[in-house]
């Protein structure tokens, strides 16, 4: 096992998503992670400040805790499933959104909108796609029922004005239009990215900008991004990442598999 | 294949489980036996989810004995669908992700297919694959759901998913066509002959599948006694009368995992990555050849594998036992 030995003063674009996106957390809460920067995200609150937060995994693992180095490839393997409460089949682990036990669903994005609506399907039409990709999982099911936190890297490609494909459902079109086409549960509540923490106007429901990470300027944050951001009338400035933080990051993802 | 309605009548269904031999016999039969109750056109239902008790013996039985125009069906889909197209099995997946897995990026032999339409990729999404095929398992015809509804996904999947006012509350809500495989494809740790099976860790959406199915092939780590089953009823997860064959395949779903006795075979599976990236049409068809075509048998392909790499996956896989 090689020991990661840089100083804590730097840390990797996934790392920084992983400490900015565990302090969104609270202790208590019920949280459906996916894996990557989710995981190791709740993982990570649930070490340092909340202990009765519980992880769920769409495979079917209620309250796993995960072996450090032994980080799943999917939410579907033996390793989801270490010393956890319970395991259920697919559909009942994902039924537990829809009845309501779920606080907080986690994952990563590839593509977002101005109201948080995200794309994983395909890139360009979806008729005559460019790329065609992986596709919903469980995310269609996951933002449909419950407040979802999106973690993902900032870049201009990434974040644009309308998603090619609605394949996670955010505020749709804004206003009441997510309540109005059937999903009256839920919704977008923030995006974590290694610029910013992103969160929506009650009203408009557009993207706004709540926090700056430190070091970084609105103008940054604008540029790389595909459309025009508001900013919260206050900006409050993150905390870097913390020693402490950063530590138990690198004990749970010894070879950054999922840090790098 | 079109011209079947998308969900089917109740007498159908109905007729078609009253005329399955539902008696307590013995079914065990091999790989090729097995193979040969699968007809082209069928939509076969695939147990397990991403690298997790995949039914690879089967799937491997199936490609090598060279069906065609099959309908898959599967919770989520990995190195297997990459197979089904590229070996002409199936130009038709229904799932709700499908690439190896995530630490492998994308998938070029699914994007090679679909982006040049040579096949299907229908998406849904995972809770309404397992609704479905649970309606399926309930003998109803479709199950009122809340997700699917707003997004793309939806309408992606057009007609085949209706949109209405719920007659209790008024809320809208989505019906989802019930799914009942002509057959279900799954392993377990263990059976016994008559089929009764026990199955360890997670369940995905095996058991759903295996009550909706019209026909159940089995493969299996062993093959134990129906004392030893009955010993543990309380363990048995899939009844015998809805199973049509058992088979025993040692590593069944090797290169991928089975709870309890091996994880993924890492190294094979960066492999099959590496080819099938480098040129997605070659790739596979040389993997193929190699892994598919050209075993003699399944512990020829397993010794293809590698006696290292099944002890390095054993060992891991027997670690979740370990407190």
């Amino acid at each position: 096992m090689t020991k990661h030995t840089k100083p804590t003063s730097t840390f990797t674009t996934s790392e920084l998503l992983a400490v900015m996106a565990s302090r969104l957390m609270t202790n208590g809460q019920v949280v459906f992670a996916g894996i990557g920067v989710p995981l190791l995200a709740a993982t990570l609150a649930q070490r340092l400040f909340a202990p009765q937060l519980t992880i769920l995994f769409e495979g079917g693992t209620i309250g796993p805790f995960i072996v450090p180095g032994e980080l799943p490839p999917s939410t579907n393997e033996q390793r989801c499933t270490r010393r956890s409460n319970m395991v259920l089949p697919i559909t009942d682990v994902l039924l537990l959104l829809q009845r309501g036990y779920v606080d907080i669903g986690f994952m990563g994005g590839a593509q977002i909108d101005r109201f948080g609506n995200l794309n994983s399907s395909f890139i360009g039409d979806a008729e005559n796609p460019k790329i065609r990709l992986p596709g919903t999982g469980g995310g269609n099911d996951i933002s449909s029922l419950t407040n979802m936190i999106v973690a993902m890297k900032h870049e201009k490609r990434r974040f644009v004005a309308d998603v090619d494909f609605v394949t996670s459902p955010g505020w749709l079109k804004g206003g009441r239009s997510r309540a109005e086409s059937g999903l009256p549960q839920g919704g977008l509540w923030r995006v974590v990215t290694d610029l910013a923490i992103l969160g929506f106007d009650d009203e408009t429901r557009q993207m706004k900008v709540l926090g700056l990470h430190h070091g970084v300027t609105r103008e940054q944050v604008q540029d790389n991004t595909g459309f025009e951001l508001k900013f919260e009338d206050k900006v409050e400035t993150t905390a870097p990442p913390r020693a402490d933080e950063l530590a138990v990051l690198r004990e749970l993802d010894p070879h950054a598999l999922y840090t790098a | 294949m079109g011209i079947e309605p998308l969900v089917k009548s109740y007498s159908a269904l109905r007729h078609e489980t009253l005329t399955r031999d539902r008696g307590l016999r013995e079914k065990v039969m091999t790989l090729e036996e097995a193979a040969k109750l699968v007809h082209d056109g069928d939509h076969v239902g695939i147990g397990g989810c991403t690298v997790s008790r995949t039914p690879l013996a089967m799937i491997w039985a199936l490609i090598r004995a060279r069906k065609r125009e099959l309908v898959i069906s599967r919770s989520i889909t990995s190195t297997e669908g990459d197979l089904f197209f590229a070996s002409g099995t199936s130009k038709h997946v229904i799932t709700s992700w499908f690439t190896q897995g995530i630490v492998w990026g994308v998938s070029k032999v699914m994007r090679h297919h679909t982006e040049n339409k040579l096949a299907r990729f229908e998406e849904w999404s995972h809770m309404s694959i397992g609704l479905r095929y649970r309606a399926g398992a309930m003998g109803i015809p479709f199950m009122p759901s809340r997700t699917m509804l707003g997004s793309d996904v939806g309408k992606q999947v057009g007609d085949e998913i209706k949109v209405m006012d719920c007659p209790f509350t008024g809320e809208k809500i989505v019906l989802l066509p019930a799914l009942n495989p002509d057959v279900a494809l799954i392993h377990v740790q263990r059976c016994d002959a008559f089929g009764n099976a026990q199955l360890d860790g997670l369940q995905f959406m095996d058991i759903d599948m295996a009550m909706a199915a019209n026909k159940v092939i089995l493969t299996t780590e062993r093959i134990v006694s129906n004392d030893q089953i009955r010993r543990t009823p309380d363990r048995t997860r899939i009844p015998f009368f809805t199973v049509d064959a058992v088979v025993e395949a040692p590593f069944g779903c090797a290169p991928h995992e089975c709870y309890g006795l091996y994880e993924p075979f890492f190294t094979h599976l960066d492999h099959y990555a590496q080819v099938s990236s480098q040129d997605p049409v070659k790739g596979p068809q040389q993997y193929l050849e190699e892994f598919y075509y050209g075993p003699k048998s399944w512990p020829d392909y397993l010794a293809k594998l590698g006696m290292d790499a099944l002890l390095d996956a054993s060992r891991r896989g027997r670690s979740v036992h370990n407190d």
